[in-house]
């Protein structure tokens, strides 16, 4: 029993050291400060943990929950994204007076949803972690409860995902009815594509996970949120949940669905063209650069689900490197977002970076370098990304996918050029505080500074990613 | 040879733009100058040096380098024969030039200006050295990024409207090239092209590819009817960058067409020679009538660019010796002439801020030494015989001969025509009446201009008189890459 336990350590450090710094938050008054350290190291631990125990796949609790290579290098990667997200936004959460305790304590549970969802290999176990992660999610889009956009994007987040989660839960149901089981292994072995029933809840499977990553044409709230919810809440919401609901979307297709592979591929297909091409059309007109992210996270999952329509495992390995690339990038892209502070206001407005090469030439060269890469220009990190997908795609002689995939890369250029264009060409008209944000500084450098050497060794991500199907 | 030549050449200009990155002045820049000159003219010598100890008896790839990169069969391979040789050359020649040039053109932020240079020449050389079609690609476009920079920050004007459209002209056509890329790699398992050239790509794919190929290719060169960044690219880039897309930018595409296009799918490349030769025979008459008609002095120089890059498609899908080697002759002759041609646009904008031909008249009479050299150059894009321009159309004209007689004679047309216009240009800046009491006061050529243009009108003489140099470096290369177009066309 007690071995088995070894198992989900993390899990079971992370929930008792939640509780233990919810008992810090309700005794020890203005405790922002001490539990957002404290968030901080157990964030680290837990990676320690994750990266000294032992990755060998194993299954507990009537086969459950898994432990393998594969989630593990999930959680890695959420813990490692929340970290820099959380830090390089302290100072914003303390200056727009969202320090309030339960704000990091929020963070974790959201993650400890999270590593349950990664690690399920039963639907139960997966709604559990789903419902947890969305739950802590909703209070998150809400947090600036005065503030009139912030609950109202909290609102539409709450009203729309939980239709999402009512039809998976529903597709959950149809799942249990027509395989009699709710064990992802059991089910793979019960299904086969004249199991129409089935194939019907997978449908609705999929709606649920398309919403989660925002996946067109179950997007809606994605801009309203992002531009809505605070900027340290929108970079949360545009990083981690993305990773989550990615490696939820390829390990049901790897798993339970696998036998119905040509059944889910056509509707993984058109999702990913639509969000390809959707992505790359509607952030061309935005002029809040919040917004215009939305948009183009909208856009990179649809490359990345390009990838996982192939329905290989090489197709599968691409899209993780993808969003792996793809979290890199946004990091530094939002944290860029947290020294565009003027009179005690952080700026949005893609009109705001007007000519700061001049006075900020820094900062205008780290957003040069990240948004070059967010549209895929050789030869930083986002090539790459693009590269091994496209090379998946077409492997499968998917070629529509990749012509499209690369003309919407062209589209999706022009406004990132536009907003370089602001950077670089435009009159200087603001000059920003020199900002003392020195967490933000380390965010934006570590990701310029990956996306820059990234090419000298392309393959270190790949090496890692092929790891994760093997055992 | 274990020393990575080749690498030390490509990162040499990226190391010393750190240095001046590095450089601290504030008001003069002088020491940002002198790093990226020493770093430029020391990448020069460098690659002379090259160019030296390569031997040209054989057509086989020399001072390899390879390293395991993406995975075993996607390397990083770089490589250097007869041909590319002589673009790298080209390539280390101009650079310096152009941060010459800088010194009187650009008055703001010029140590950005050098950085993004230096950073280009590195991706520039990249191109030319890479035996590996992922590295060729990332080199390729990664180019765009300082020439979008150069154009967009330096620029006249209109420079956003012409540096999106460069970038995304270039980009469209280079997704295709991607595809096919990738495509090339299922394959034949590999994206090293010596081995690509061994194993025969599949009859049925070939079309395909070569089309794929061309997108790029086209929207580089450029060719008509994608040729219309060009114009736009050229009037609003500052004379640097203006000379660095015309000498250099442009010849990508044309070594493309030597090193992808016509080795890796002969037959597709005999079988759209019809294409070619009336894309080609299009560019050459309509852009050079369309460049009679330019107010502009670059515009009339850029159309000129795409009329002479006519000639070069024409020579290189004749896919004879005197074609083949007309064309790299002409590339890298355009590249010298051109390059002059906008330097000198630039030493009288600098002056006037005025590119209108109507701003000028009469120049002869205020500043000799330029007019003199100002002819030069023009009589040499015209083609004269005794300066470099003139043996390059001359070899893709006896090479067109060889195939279509009708193509022969609308190109040697063609040559008229770019008599006419650079003939009346001439007229009317160098000569004609002086309207414009500016120009009374204009002072002639300073030192450095004079040191930029007396370079290259006496390499446009030399290789104008003496080719053999540069003959006899690439001959081996052409013959091979004939025979083996032709070996490949039999065995079919």
């Amino acid at each position: 029993m007690i071995d088995n336990l070894n198992i989900m350590f993390p899990e079971i450090f992370l929930s008792l050291s939640i509780f233990s710094i919810l008992m810090v938050g309700v005794f020890i008054k203005k405790s922002f400060n001490i539990i957002f350290n404290l968030t901080t190291l157990i964030i680290i631990i837990t990676v320690a943990i994750i990266i000294s125990g032992p990755s060998n796949k194993e299954k507990i609790f009537l086969e459950s929950f898994t432990r393998d290579t594969f989630s593990n290098y999930f959680k890695i990667l959420i813990l490692l994204s929340s970290l820099f997200v959380l830090n390089s936004s302290k100072s914003f959460i303390v200056e727009n007076k969202l320090d309030k305790f339960e704000y990091p304590i929020i963070i974790l549970l959201s993650i400890l949803g999270m590593f349950f969802m990664v690690s399920s290999n039963d639907l139960i176990l997966f709604y559990l972690g789903l419902e947890l992660q969305s739950l802590s999610l909703y209070i998150l889009a809400s947090i600036d409860r005065d503030n009139l956009r912030s609950t109202e994007s909290g609102i539409k987040y709450f009203v729309l995902s939980a239709l999402s989660s009512g039809l998976l839960l529903y597709g959950c149901s149809l799942l249990y009815g027509f395989t009699g089981s709710t064990n992802f292994d059991l089910i793979a072995s019960q299904l086969n594509k004249d199991n129409t029933g089935a194939v019907f809840a997978m449908v609705f499977i999929l709606v649920g996970l398309a919403f989660k990553v925002s996946a067109v044409p179950f997007h809606m709230w994605t801009p309203d949120v992002y531009e809505g919810a605070p900027t340290s809440i929108t970079n949360y919401f545009a990083v981690v949940p993305k990773v989550a609901g990615l490696a939820l979307i390829i390990k049901f297709m790897f798993i339970p669905f696998s036998n119905i592979l040509l059944e889910w591929q056509t509707i993984i297909i058109f999702i990913s063209i639509a969000s390809m091409i959707l992505g790359a059309v509607a952030a061309m007109v935005q002029t809040n650069f919040k917004r215009l992210l939305a948009y183009s996270s909208i856009g990179h999952i649809g490359y990345a689900l390009a990838g996982v329509a192939t329905g290989t495992i090489s197709g599968y390995e691409s899209a993780i490197v993808y969003i792996s690339i793809y979290v890199i990038m946004n990091i530094g892209a939002f944290s860029c977002l947290y020294l565009l502070k003027k009179d005690g206001q952080y700026k949005e407005k893609i009109s705001d970076l007007s000519g700061i090469s001049k006075k900020h030439p820094l900062l205008a060269i780290s957003l040069l370098i990240i948004l070059f890469s967010l549209a895929g220009v050789p030869p930083l990190g986002g090539f790459f990304a693009k590269f091994y997908v496209f090379v998946a795609v077409l492997e499968n002689e998917m070629y529509a996918l990749a012509i499209i995939g690369l003309l919407t890369t062209v589209m999706s250029a022009f406004y990132y050029l536009k907003i370089i264009k602001t950077i670089y060409f435009d009159e200087s008209l603001i000059t920003f505080e020199p900002s003392k944000n020195r967490t933000a500084q380390i965010s934006i450098f570590t990701s310029c500074a990956i996306l820059i050497t990234f090419f000298l060794y392309p393959s270190v991500l790949n090496n890692l990613v092929s790891t994760l199907f093997i055992g | 040879m274990n020393f990575p030549i080749l690498s030390t050449l490509i990162f040499l200009p990226l190391i010393s733009s750190f240095f001046i990155l590095l450089s601290k002045d504030k008001e003069s820049n002088n020491s940002s100058i002198y790093i990226s000159l020493f770093s430029s003219i020391a990448t020069f010598l460098l690659s002379l040096f090259l160019w030296y100890s390569l031997d040209i008896n054989t057509s086989e790839f020399q001072f390899l380098e390879e390293k395991s990169w993406i995975n075993n069969s996607i390397k990083f391979k770089l490589g250097v024969d007869g041909i590319s040789i002589l673009f790298i050359v080209l390539t280390t020649f101009i650079t310096p030039i152009c941060i010459i040039s800088c010194v009187n053109s650009v008055k703001v932020r010029v140590k950005e200006f050098l950085i993004a240079i230096l950073i280009l020449e590195t991706f520039m050389i990249g191109v030319f050295c890479s035996l590996d079609l992922v590295i060729f690609y990332l080199f390729f476009e990664a180019g765009l990024i300082p020439m979008f920079l150069i154009i967009g920050v330096w620029g006249g004007p209109r420079r956003v409207y012409s540096a999106f459209k460069f970038f995304l002209f270039t980009l469209l056509g280079s997704v295709l090239m991607l595809v096919a890329i990738i495509v090339i790699y299922w394959l034949t398992g590999t994206t090293d092209i010596t081995q690509i050239y061994e194993i025969k790509i599949p009859k049925e794919y070939q079309n395909i590819l070569w089309l794929a190929f061309l997108s790029s290719f086209a929207v580089k060169m450029p060719m008509w009817p994608v040729h219309t960044w060009l114009p736009d690219a050229h009037v609003e880039a500052p004379t640097a960058g203006s000379v660095i897309l015309a000498a250099i930018l442009l010849k990508m595409a044309g070594y493309g067409f030597l090193r992808f296009s016509i080795p890796m799918f002969p037959l597709a490349s005999e079988y759209f020679t019809p294409l070619i030769y009336i894309l080609s025979i299009i560019a050459i008459i309509y852009t050079s009538l369309v460049a009679l008609m330019q107010d502009d002095m670059k515009k009339l120089i850029a159309y000129s660019s795409v009329a002479h890059m006519g000639y070069v498609t024409l020579g290189i899908f004749t896919l004879t010796k005197q074609g083949i080697e007309g064309s790299i002759y002409q590339m890298l002759s355009h590249g010298l002439i051109s390059a002059a041609l906008f330097l000198c646009v630039g030493v009288v904008y600098d002056r006037l801020q005025s590119r209108m031909i109507s701003t000028y008249g009469g120049l002869v009479n205020y500043i000799p030494k330029f007019s003199f050299l100002f002819l030069i150059f023009a009589l040499a894009a015209l083609g004269l015989p005794g300066t470099s321009g003139f043996l390059g159309e001359f070899l893709v004209l006896t090479g067109t001969f060889q195939k279509s007689y009708l193509a022969a004679m609308l190109a040697t047309f063609g040559v008229v025509l770019g008599a006419a216009y650079m003939l009346w240009l001439t007229k009317r800046v160098i000569f004609g009446v002086t309207n414009n009491s500016e120009i009374k006061t204009l002072n002639d050529v300073n030192k450095s201009e004079i040191i930029m243009l007396i370079t290259l009108a006496f390499f446009i003489i030399f290789f104008g008189f003496y080719p053999l140099p540069i003959m006899e470096t690439f001959s081996v290369s052409v013959n091979s890459l004939i025979n083996n177009y032709e070996t490949a066309l039999i065995s079919n």
